[in-house]
């Protein structure tokens, strides 16, 4: 990045007096000529790899056994918890599924006539011994879901189609899953039966629900690229683990299921029953199901959803990593705002004036250079963060979610970016105030402050950290999310588990807009008042 | 010494900024711990179990932060206009110069300090019971009389003096207000983020026990105090080590430097 600068060097000194370049060129070597804040840019990208790595490098919680006062024990190895799913994200895939073989193009037809659920009381859990949900009280997960389902293979991960009836969240068809449609509204109950329709044409699979299995409604479409000629098709049942302040734990539902259609099959393709998949630990339970006088009566325990973190996943997002970043931004913030209060207090801002009159202009050429800076130093420090303390945190028997090349570039840019705007916010705020220790203390206040307030110390209610992390530039920091949040999963969606109330590049937005006002208050004042 | 203070009192209450930054204090102290009151709730059906003695006290963790800037710019501030010579020709002992500053920081920091935590206090007795935290659900009106609510309410009045310690102990070697400020502040406030983000429990545990905030306000706890990473009074002595340590540095970068 050292390039974008040297051009406007070279041009600065082809150029007149005037031109932009030779003020870009003035402010670049005082930047660099000032020893301290160079060796400081050094520092911040030290601090943001050296802090980030050693966040990832302890031995951390992953399947480690731990007490009050700490781990206790060595770590035990942690298997990876989450399949993959055809788009390379991890997903949580774990059902009870009564299945048989689909040969070609035929759709599926059942009816569902009830649903209901369990769920482990408050502070307990899954009961040892023979009958593990013995505590478990009535009561129906909202996303729990039962259903038919096509899917290529009963592997975990598999593509696959489902249109199913839920808790509490009407008629859904589901796919691939994250893909979600809604139909029917409305509980399942005997006297208000669901009617449920998969059909497969090629690639193509298409849903359909009823009311009274007469007029059908088209729920959604799908096209599952290279599902193979023979597919398994049936009933199946599932309930997510509940997420909720005062009860968290597994949860299990039983479906009745009867007037099945299929297309006519060989009898070696009978209806067999299978737990797939088994979530992470303590998630889950088994299922069964039992067939009596053409009806199906399915219990099931997991969820088919995307995973990502949260209080019933194992796993650490690797973007913990740049913890190291706010350590650096402290460091930034401090030079941002020393270059400009550092000329007010020596007295130079009057030299830059008379050497250069267009006082906007000073200010655009100041932000431009420490805001290159700061992106340079906070690319190298934040680059070496992802790859190698994901490995680290692997290496000690951790599950890491996956990420692609392309999410990973977008993190590292956007942390340098993020570095890179305070640093320039900072600047704005030391113009205002013409005081160092004022400005840093306000950008300081309004970013890592924030932060501390509405994620570590975690005394504000939900509703105030998250308007706190919209509003004030610490929304910034949303740059860092990279599992997204889903409304068809229950988790705990909370900064904490690395989710913010802002879309990335959304809060990203609200702090440069903070820069931009303070960059516009501060050269209305820089022309206004006496240097 | 007594000239000596006389002096530094002067210069620092000549100061309009030192009284603003006391009355930020004061404020933001007061006005966070009674939005952080008026936000929880304790019904009879949900369990309540808020640490209230420690919830009314909240505004400390913005509260310090002006206090440090007080205290780094009583030394700061006169390195940047080039006083620092005139003081230390007045008063050669520099030692001298350093308790002098110490002593009126330490004062003005008492002095804003109190008020700031008895109104939270003051606000978290009116506020809470409106919230559920009453006598009907075992939560009495937060009180003086009540030996933890003393603790808590003393030994934040003495971390903040504490703070202000530290601060002007930093700023003392380090002598530019933008660094030492910057140098303050991530003192204070990375320690309890990296502890947040540590995976490792024991880890986060060690970061707490060393923090000088996360220790130091360990003082506020009235509830759950087995579990706490360290004792109230012992992460008071954690604050007290970095305060004395950043003197010391202070102290020392002072007699051995050219002013």
């Amino acid at each position: 990045m050292t390039a974008t600068v040297t051009p406007q060097r070279s041009g600065a000194v082809s150029d007149g007096n005037d031109s932009f370049g030779s003020l870009l060129h003035a402010e670049w070597t005082k930047f660099r000529t000032v020893r301290g804040w160079v060796i400081a840019m050094v520092v911040a990208a030290a601090l943001t790899a050296a802090v980030g790595l050693y966040a990832a490098s302890g031995p951390q919680t992953g399947c480690q056994p731990v007490g009050r006062r700490g781990p206790i024990g060595p770590p035990a190895p942690c298997k990876p918890s989450n399949p993959v799913g055809p788009d390379g994200e991890a997903v949580s895939d774990s059902y009870y599924f009564v299945h048989r073989a689909l040969r070609g193009n035929g759709g599926i037809t059942v009816r569902v006539t009830s649903l209901t659920g369990r769920t482990s009381p408050a502070g307990g859990g899954i009961a040892p011994g023979p009958n593990p949900e013995q505590n478990f009280t009535r009561g129906i997960q909202p996303w729990a879901k039962a259903g038919i389902l096509v899917t290529a293979s009963t592997r975990p991960g598999s593509a696959y189609a489902a249109v199913m009836v839920t808790g509490a969240h009407g008629v859904r068809m589901q796919y691939d899953y994250t893909g979600d449609t809604p139909g029917l509204p409305g509980a399942v109950s005997a006297a208000s039966p669901r009617w449920l329709r998969l059909v497969r044409s090629g690639d193509t699979l298409t849903g359909y629900d009823s009311a009274d299995g007469a007029h059908w409604t088209q729920v959604g479409t799908v096209s599952l690229a290279g599902l193979p000629a023979t597919v398994q098709a049936g009933p199946f049942v599932t309930s997510p683990a509940w997420v909720r302040a005062s009860n968290s734990g597994p949860t299990v539902a039983t479906a009745v299921f009867d007037r099945l259609s299929v297309p006519a099959a060989p009898p070696s393709d009978g209806w067999r029953g299978a737990a797939i998949g088994t979530g992470p630990q303590g998630s889950s339970l088994p299922g069964r199901f039992h067939a009596a006088g053409g009806a199906f009566t399915v219990t099931g325990s997991g969820d088919i959803a995307p995973a990502g973190p949260g209080p019933t996943n194992i796993g650490e997002p690797a973007d913990d990593g740049f913890v190291g970043a706010f350590a650096g931004l402290i460091v930034v913030i401090v030079v941002g705002a020393m270059f400009i209060t550092a000329e007010f207090r020596r007295g130079l801002i009057r030299t830059t004036f008379a050497a250069a009159p267009g006082r906007g202009r000073v200010l655009a050429a100041k932000a431009a250079v420490v805001g290159s800076v700061t992106f340079v130093a906070g690319l190298i420090g934040a680059a070496p963060v992802i790859p190698v303390g994901a490995s680290l945190l692997r290496g000690h028997g951790n599950y890491v979610f996956p990420m692609s090349a392309l999410t990973e570039v977008r993190l590292v840019a956007g942390i340098a970016a993020l570095l890179a705007v305070s640093a320039v916010l900072a600047l704005a705020a030391g113009t205002i105030l013409r005081h160092a220790a004022g400005a840093i203390t306000a950008v300081v206040a309004l970013t890592v402050v924030v932060y501390f307030f509405s994620v570590p110390l975690a005394v504000l209610p939900a509703g105030a950290a998250d308007w706190l992390l919209r509003v004030t530039p610490a929304a910034g920091f949303a740059i860092q999310q990279y599992v997204p949040a889903y409304p068809q999963v229950n988790n705990a969606y909370t900064p904490q588990h690395g989710y913010y109330p802002l879309a990335p590049w959304a809060g990203f937005g609200v702090l440069c807009l903070w820069t931009a006002l303070a960059l516009w208050l501060a050269a209305a004042l820089l022309r206004r008042r006496d240097a | 010494m007594s000239e000596a203070l006389h002096a530094e009192w002067t210069k620092l209450r000549t100061l309009p900024a030192t009284w603003w930054l006391l009355l930020g204090v004061v404020a933001a102290t007061v006005i966070i711990g009674a939005t952080v009151s008026a936000s929880v709730s304790c019904t009879p059906a949900a369990a309540c179990h808020a640490d209230v003695t420690k919830l009314s006290l909240t505004g400390t963790y913005l509260g310090q932060a002006a206090i440090a800037i007080v205290a780094v710019l009583a030394v700061s501030g006169e390195y940047a206009t080039g006083m620092i010579a005139t003081t230390l020709a007045a008063m050669p002992r520099r030692t001298t110069v350093l308790a002098a500053k110490a002593g009126v920081v330490t004062a003005v920091t008492l002095a804003a300090g109190l008020p700031a935590v008895l109104g939270s206090v003051l606000a978290g007795r009116l506020i809470l019971p409106g919230h559920g935290y009453a006598s009907a659900n075992g939560y009495p009106a937060l009180s003086l009389a009540s030996g933890t609510v003393l603790r808590a309410a003393a030994g934040t009045v003495l971390y903040l003096a504490l703070i202000a310690l530290l601060s002007l102990g930093v700023a003392t070697a380090i002598r530019d207000s933008a660094v030492a400020i910057g140098a303050v502040l991530g003192l204070l406030y990375l320690f309890p983020i990296l502890a947040q983000v540590a995976g490792n429990p024991g880890v986060a545990r060690q970061l707490q026990q060393i923090g000088p905030m996360t220790a130091g306000l360990q003082i506020q706890a009235s509830t759950g105090l087995r579990s706490l990473p360290i004792g109230p009074w012992a992460g008071l002595g954690v604050a007290a080590a970095w305060a004395a340590a950043a003197l010391a540095a202070g102290a020392l970068a002072l007699c051995r430097r050219d002013a």
